[in-house]
């Protein structure tokens, strides 16, 4: 073994030195943040309830079977309630969507400096806040009830709507609009004729899409007052009648399973 | 609805004699006449039935105008003073939370989400993640947070727990549609290395889903903030209670305040992660 003294074939490796210490330096970094915030989680939580959670989630569930049947006679209408609001509300928030995607759409704004950023404002600012935010806000404006529920969730979908159809038409195709405004087309013309029909199947994608969202969000609003079945599943929660729970959330289910079928398959058939 | 929009130009083309046409008409959205008209009628139909249904107290309504009023004057004035105990208490929990649970969610989304790809699972493993998956999906957060609140106790605790419960529908089959459709030569080139299974997983795949997967991260912390302000309204911890208690007392300065907090820091976050997400792309 002459060669014993050279040193050992080099093992590839993905990073070099510096780059290694960096990585594992940004690793302790983030574990060390995570831990004080499992601290913080840790300190504020009452351990001795976490240590019996098994045993209570095992007379709970004892308790939600079998689902009281007879109680769909009560959740009908709130049922019809809670299609109304997301699917009225998700009308609003289209017609109210479509000129301010048109607005923030840099191929479309009038003026990219002012008008842009306050149209993204209006964007960020719907986004940001939860549907059940806006319930709580409206239900405080303009008391409780269906209504809230539908300007709640139309609120919510401005943002959502307008920020997918501004980028859709940003991406559209240049040709086509210039070859309208060729004809001498005025702008309402060039609007309708060379740029509508370019992004309506991304448009009628996304309002299908936040419709099928908006069910899903309609059913919890009743939790703050805004109509829907979300009023049942509290009124049940708040006398602790478990089997009502269980039917609630299974009708919450189906209606999810309806609204994301119905979704794919028209999102299949326009792409 | 969107569809019917450009059903009024139809049967035009049955006019047209052998001459030059003259009038032109845009081809409509959907073509079958029967079902574009029956689309029609169904929403009219449908706009008749429910806005009838509607109960609107319009007296209320007009009275609700000048809290709206109060509101947006709140807006323009928002109090960060009055309360600035409760509500930089709550943002911090809200953060925390946030930060806990994106953790959490991840750590547990990345073997569900390798377990739901296809091509890498065996498939009783695949239904089984799929099954979790969908679970994790049904469910607005805020029912997963009752039942949590219900079962561990009030406090950021249950909260933790519903947005890692949430984070894994999101990321998991986000990451395994993602696993699905890799690069297979790249992945066969390494095993053909006689590298064992996790060298493969290692060197494989894994490079090639990473940017994904932080950038999917970095969205869902994101929305776990999002999420935080709203458990809050049902006893799990974070700034949804103080929200609340500002909207029961009527105080829409400190509640606008609270907004206007969530919104910058919404704004910030996202700009933080659009920027991290060009340097990993």
């Amino acid at each position: 073994m002459t060669e014993s003294l050279s040193p050992a074939p080099k093992v590839w490796q993905h990073r070099n030195r510096n780059q290694q210490i960096i990585s594992w330096f940004l690793w302790l970094i983030g574990t060390a943040i995570f831990m004080y915030c499992w601290q913080i989680v840790s300190e504020s939580t009452t351990w001795f309830f976490v240590w019996d959670a098994p045993r209570i989630a095992a007379d709970i569930g004892s308790r939600m079977i079998p689902p009281r049947w007879s109680y769909i006679g009560d959740l009908l209408e709130p049922l019809w309630d809670t299609l109304n609001i997301a699917t009225i509300g998700t009308m609003m928030a289209i017609v109210m969507a479509v000129p301010v995607a048109f607005l923030a759409a840099r191929n479309t704004t009038p003026s990219a400096r002012f008008v842009r950023p306050i149209a993204l404002l209006i964007i960020v600012s719907s986004r940001s806040i939860n549907s059940l935010i806006w319930a709580l806000l409206l239900v405080s404006i303009i008391g409780p009830g269906v209504v809230a529920g539908i300007v709640a969730i139309s609120f919510r979908s401005i943002g959502f709507i307008s920020k997918l159809l501004y980028e859709a038409i940003e991406e559209i195709d240049k040709n086509q609009v210039e070859a309208i405004t060729a004809t001498g087309a005025t702008g309402l013309q060039t609007l309708v004729f060379g740029i509508f029909p370019q992004i309506l199947p991304a448009f009628a994608g996304i309002s299908v899409f936040r419709w099928d969202i908006n069910i899903r969000e309609s059913t919890v609003l009743g939790l703050v007052g805004a109509g829907g079945i979300g009023l049942q599943l509290n009124a049940s929660l708040n006398v602790l009648a478990w089997p009502q729970v269980t039917l609630i959330l299974i009708l919450i289910l189906i209606a999810v399973i309806f609204s994301e079928w119905i979704s794919a398959k028209v999102r299949h058939a326009i792409i | 609805m969107s569809i019917e929009a450009t059903s009024p130009n139809s049967g035009v083309s049955g006019k047209q004699s052998a001459a030059l046409p003259e009038s032109w008409s845009r081809p409509p959205f959907i073509k079958n006449h029967l079902l574009r008209w029956g689309l029609l009628l169904g929403v009219v139909l449908y706009l008749y039935l429910s806005i009838g249904s509607l109960e609107v107290n319009w007296t209320r309504i007009y009275e609700g105008l000048d809290r709206g009023a109060k509101f947006v004057f709140g807006f323009m004035n928002p109090n960060f003073a009055g309360r600035w105990n409760d509500i930089s208490e709550g943002i911090i929990e809200s953060l925390v939370m946030t930060v806990t649970s994106t953790v959490i969610g991840i750590a547990i989304s990345i073997p569900i989400g390798f377990g739901a790809a296809s091509n890498l699972a065996p498939l009783p493993i695949y239904l089984f993640c799929r099954g979790i998956i969908a679970l994790s999906r049904s469910f607005q957060e805020i029912i997963v947070a009752i039942l949590f609140v219900a079962i561990f106790g009030f406090g950021p605790l249950a909260g933790v727990l519903t947005l890692s419960f949430a984070t894994i529908g999101f990321l998991s089959k986000l990451l395994a549609e993602d696993i699905e459709s890799i690069d297979k030569s790249q992945a066969e080139a390494v095993k053909a290395t006689g590298s064992p299974w996790w060298q493969w997983i290692n060197y494989g795949v894994q490079p090639q889903i990473m940017p994904r997967l932080i950038g999917l991260s970095l969205y869902r912390l994101d929305i776990n903030f999002r999420e935080s302000a709203v458990v809050g309204l049902v006893g799990a911890g974070g700034i949804g209670a103080t929200l609340n208690t500002a909207f029961d007392r009527y105080e829409y300065d400190t509640a606008a305040a609270i907004l206007i907090l969530i919104i910058g820091i919404v704004m910030l976050s996202e700009y933080i992660s659009g920027y991290i997400r060009a340097g990993v792309q």
